[in-house]
């Protein structure tokens, strides 16, 4: 018996293996702790990665949003502004801590009315290959109360994520 | 004993989710689950309780046997739980890197 627990294990495993190997995107968010980590491979090299995030006009692109206001420096703040047929949807601001190019952001980041509250963000960029970078961000939150409600917040709106391949590995599994 | 109901709580747990590694490909009986840990089978079956009391895992009860069987369902609420959250970034990521590969191109 002790062989099929190793069995049932493995077969997990490979199944959940491929499954994060598949996932670009990773969350790490461990049960009663209030914070989480998002990591994230590009196929960008890292100068370019971190212009994403240093310059207004792409940071509107990929976001979404309007930069009101960003000072890349200690002590700078920025607020983004999202607005639809003339209404404001979406509004974040923060206060930078660290700015150090090509390497790492320390800011603090709230969505105005939203229950999740100040999150203090530390954003470390990282060169892997000269094509290909990887940007770790690590988010605490007031509370455990406070992540939950962050988390919750996309699944809510149930965004009409297919989780196809979750349920197939359990289709599999079963 | 107070059951923990959370669902996390219950997976937190390494010999908890062994168990439900095990039951995965086929239900079992409390007394087979036991079989594959050193734990005294006491403990086993408290897990087995906190499992079933989070519905994690299902009883189902063949003639004079009680089997053990995973909850598809409620394992999906818990990866789904996350995943939404990820999928979320992961369509801002995909995005961030169309963009700035675009940015070269021009």
């Amino acid at each position: 018996m002790g062989r099929s627990i190793q069995q049932t294990g493995s077969r997990y495993e490979k199944i959940y293996k491929q499954l994060k190997m598949e996932q670009k995107t990773k969350i790490n968010a461990e049960e009663g702790k209030q914070e989480l980590t998002i990591t994230r491979e590009f196929d960008l090299p890292l100068a370019l990665l971190f212009k994403a995030y240093e310059e207004p006009e792409f940071i509107e692109q990929w976001m979404g949003t309007k930069v009101l206001k960003l000072e890349n420096k200690k002590h700078g703040s920025y607020l983004f502004e999202t607005s639809h047929q003339g209404n404001v949807m979406f509004r974040a601001n923060g206060t930078i801590h660290e700015f150090i190019p090509n390497q790492t952001i320390i800011r603090t980041f709230e969505m105005e009315n939203a229950e999740i509250g100040v999150q203090l963000e530390f954003l470390e960029f990282e060169k892997l290959t000269e094509q290909t970078s990887r940007l770790t961000m690590q988010v605490i939150y007031r509370s455990v109360e406070h992540r939950a409600v962050q988390l919750k917040m996309p699944f809510a709106y149930g965004l009409n994520m297919a989780h196809d391949q979750l349920q197939q590995v359990m289709t599999n599994l079963i | 004993m107070k059951l923990r109901r959370d669902v996390f709580q219950a997976i937190a747990d390494p010999t908890r989710r062994a168990i439900l590694l095990l039951v995965t490909t086929q239900a079992m009986t409390a007394g087979a689950i036991a079989s594959n840990f050193d734990t005294a089978r006491p403990t086993v079956s408290k897990h087995l309780q906190i499992l079933t009391a989070c519905d994690l895992l299902q009883q189902e009860q063949r003639g004079r046997e009680v089997y053990y069987h995973l909850n598809p369902e409620k394992m999906k609420e818990i990866a789904d739980f996350v995943e939404p959250f990820r999928k979320m970034w992961d369509d801002r990521f995909n995005k961030l890197e169309a963009v700035m590969k675009k940015s070269t191109n021009n």
